[in-house]
């Protein structure tokens, strides 16, 4: 079954940076969709290209069905949300909000109904009468939103619309986006490249990285089952390990020796790789454990011993740098309870033993020279460009 | 952008300070020596009269004046048409592009004016090029006067006051923001209609600058209809020239100037005492 919105094969090159190459994407009708990534990894252009701004080099836009790919922007179902509104200036909040149905010449009578609607959705009855540069930045987004939602188009396009505001006012607008979304049923495309924002808000999340989709799926998959280590990365913050399967302990689990560390650490096979194989790993800062004393032996818990190199207590939680084997420097997070009854926290230069689970790590995909070989097998290293201590939060 | 800001308060600046210094001023002057006495020497006499205003009733004058408000308005209409799409297109270029196409508007002013209206002269001579091509093509007939007319006295203002509307206009397009055009077009607006409820409204400031740079000295014409017009094509500030110069009648060519700032400055009045009235005050 296909999608609602479709991109199939889109490659677009500004001269000779490659923007996007060959992604494909099927977008289900009704649903929230995120595309996200770091800064200039194409997620604009892609949105551009549906909005009809921009011509693909190759494929097509379907928009249910339909080709869309070489229809004006006037001309398409879709309406965008931009990253810094656009509002006419020289409009009232209700002239703004009724542009759309004035160009479409939908009848006087209507055209208040559906504005007046819109004005209460978005709750802004009582600002109707000001002008753009009268009214703040929350409340410019929401006559955005509701400018383009008055046309009920198919697809609403969203442009990183919270990136203008401060950090409280953007996560009561996530919620109120969300509430909208509830109400008006359409079908939500959301740039982002804050992975927060796309994990609260988003039915399911494509990662896009130099113009590829790295990974698509819901927040849970693409945080707890990362397909590559730039995903793992990109997605919350992550400690990388690079090492060989050594043993195959039976069809679930396998014993992986990594260079520098001295036991050999137990994984979950998913991948169900052979002896010999190289491997990517990936292991949570909060799926650690960290404690002063050896904890109780486990088959299927690995432990290291460290020691702690740096601490910042963060309120909901604390995070840990631990040293471990002089080169690797392990990031661990804790959460907080009876924090302040309990024995005294752990501190700086402390030895101690961090323990997880070994299905808490996770395999990632690895690539040959070509990008081609999708599983594991070839010994490319790990990415230098993210260091370990990349913020995430 | 506070350079950008910047840019276009720097390029609007000197044309305001320029209007103050040069144009407010001298008016207020006019004004008063318009009520004084001539004296037969070409200075002012002692005391004050009304006498001049009422020789201003010289039957020849009305259809000077008209000429004067048509051809200026042409003029301004013109300037405004074609300065729109070249600031659009230099506001648009690359960066590099745009400082060049800013420099070839603005090297003109190199040259002297009443050099440059020679020029014209030569260009327009009835054995001149352009009048040997246009027969040649068999647009004019050989015996069609390019001089001496008021179609080259447009012409040549048109030419000379094109800048002065680019400048203000180039100033108003390059802060106007182009996003908004793609949400116009993003809501169904086709490319005219946008252009017509966005962009127009959009650069409404730098329009009404571009108006009033043109409009002002086009109204002062007096070297263009002198040197490219004939008598039938004389304009009010050859005649304030010739009762200033010849006559040696300072009041009179003072009266002739204030009755034409009242011509142009009393629509302008109303205009935005209407609109204020409509918009309840507001800018
Ligand atoms: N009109 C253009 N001309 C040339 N290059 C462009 C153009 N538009 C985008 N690019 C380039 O294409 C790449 C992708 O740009 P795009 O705007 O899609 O990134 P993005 O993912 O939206 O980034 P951000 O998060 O910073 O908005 C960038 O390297 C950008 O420099
Ligand atoms: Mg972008």
């Amino acid at each position: 079954m296909s999608g609602f919105l479709e991109f199939e094969g889109i490659s677009k090159s500004f001269g000779d940076l490659k923007a996007l190459d060959n992604v494909s994407l099927s977008i289900r009708q009704g649903e929230i969709f995120s595309l996200l990534g770091p800064s200039g990894c194409g997620k604009t252009t892609l949105l551009r290209i549906c909005a009809g701004f921009e011509m693909p080099d190759a494929g097509r836009v379907l928009l249910n069905g339909k080709d869309i790919t070489d229809l004006p922007p006037n001309r398409r179902a879709v309406n965008t949300i931009f990253q810094n509104y656009a509002l006419f200036p020289n409009m009232t909040l209700r002239e703004n909000i009724a542009f759309g149905l004035q160009i479409a010449k939908v009848p006087k009578k209507e055209i208040a109904d559906r504005v007046e609607t819109m004005l209460q959705l978005v709750q802004l009855e009582h600002h109707a009468h000001k002008r753009p540069h009268q009214i703040s930045g929350g409340q410019k987004q929401r006559v955005a939103i509701a400018r383009a939602l008055v046309n009920r188009p198919q697809v609403l396009l969203l442009d990183e619309p919270l990136a203008a505001l401060d950090l409280k006012l953007r996560q009561r607008m996530l919620v109120e986006l969300d509430g909208i979304h509830d109400e008006v049923g359409t079908t939500f495309v959301y740039v982002t490249h804050d992975q927060s924002e796309a994990m609260g808000l988003s039915d399911r999340i494509a990662v896009f990285n130099h113009g590829v989709v790295e990974q698509v799926g819901s927040s849970t998959e693409i945080y707890e089952a990362p397909r590559t280590s730039f995903t793992a990365a990109f997605i919350g913050d992550t400690n990388f390990f690079n090492g060989r399967v050594c043993e195959r302990i039976d069809s679930e689990y396998c014993q992986i020796e990594i260079e520098g560390l001295e036991p050999r650490l137990r994984f979950f096979n998913d991948k169900n790789l052979r002896e010999q194989v190289r491997v990517d790993l990936s292991v949570r800062p909060e799926k650690f454990s960290i404690s002063r004393t050896q904890p109780a032996p486990d088959p299927l818990s690995n432990t290291l011993r460290g020691t702690v190199e740096d601490v910042i207590y963060l309120g909901s939680h604390t995070k840990w740098w631990v040293r471990v084997n002089e080169e690797y420097l392990i990031s661990v997070t804790s959460q907080h309870s009876r924090f302040l009854l309990d024995s005294k926290p752990i501190r700086w230069n402390e030895a101690v033993w961090i323990s997880w689970h070994a299905d808490d790590g996770y395999m990632l995909e690895r690539y040959d020279e070509n990008d081609e070989a999708l599983l594991v097998l070839s010994d490319a290293g790990l990415p230098d460009d993210i260091p370990p201590d990349e913020e995430a939060e | 952008m506070p350079g950008q800001r910047m840019k276009g308060w720097m390029i609007s600046l000197p044309s305001m300070a320029w209007l103050t210094v040069f144009f407010l001023l001298p008016t207020l002057m006019i004004f008063i020596i318009a009520f004084k006495p001539a004296n037969p020497l070409g200075g002012l006499g002692e005391g004050w009269t009304l006498r001049t205003w009422l020789e201003l009733g010289n039957p020849n004058y009305p259809s000077i004046i008209w000429r004067t408000l048509r051809l200026s308005f042409y003029c301004t209409a013109a300037c405004i048409l074609l300065g729109i799409p070249f600031s659009y297109y230099i506001a648009r270029a690359p960066e590099r592009r745009q400082r060049a196409l800013l420099l070839l508007v603005i090297i003109p002013f190199w040259t002297n004016f009443l050099i440059r209206v020679f020029a014209w002269k030569a260009v327009l001579h009835p054995e001149g090029a352009l009048k040997h091509m246009l027969v040649a093509v068999g647009i004019a007939s050989p015996d069609t006067m390019l001089l001496y007319n008021e179609w080259a006295v447009l012409l040549v203002m048109v030419y000379t006051y094109l800048p002065f509307a680019i400048m203000p206009l180039y100033a108003a397009i390059e802060k106007f923001d182009f996003a908004l055009l793609d949400a116009a077009l993003d809501l169904g607006a086709g490319r005219a209609t946008a252009m017509r409820r966005v962009f127009l409204p959009g650069i409404r400031r730098g329009i009404q600058t571009a108006v009033l740079m043109v409009l002002i000295p086009a109204l002062g014409s007096y070297v263009i209809p002198d040197i490219l017009g004939g008598p039938s094509s004389e304009m009010l500030g050859n005649k304030i020239a010739q009762r200033a110069f010849a006559d040696r009648n300072l009041p009179h060519s003072a009266a002739l100037s204030a009755l034409l700032c009242l011509c142009v400055m009393l629509p302008m009045l109303m205009g935005t005492l209407l609109r204020r009235k409509r918009t309840g005050g507001a800018a």
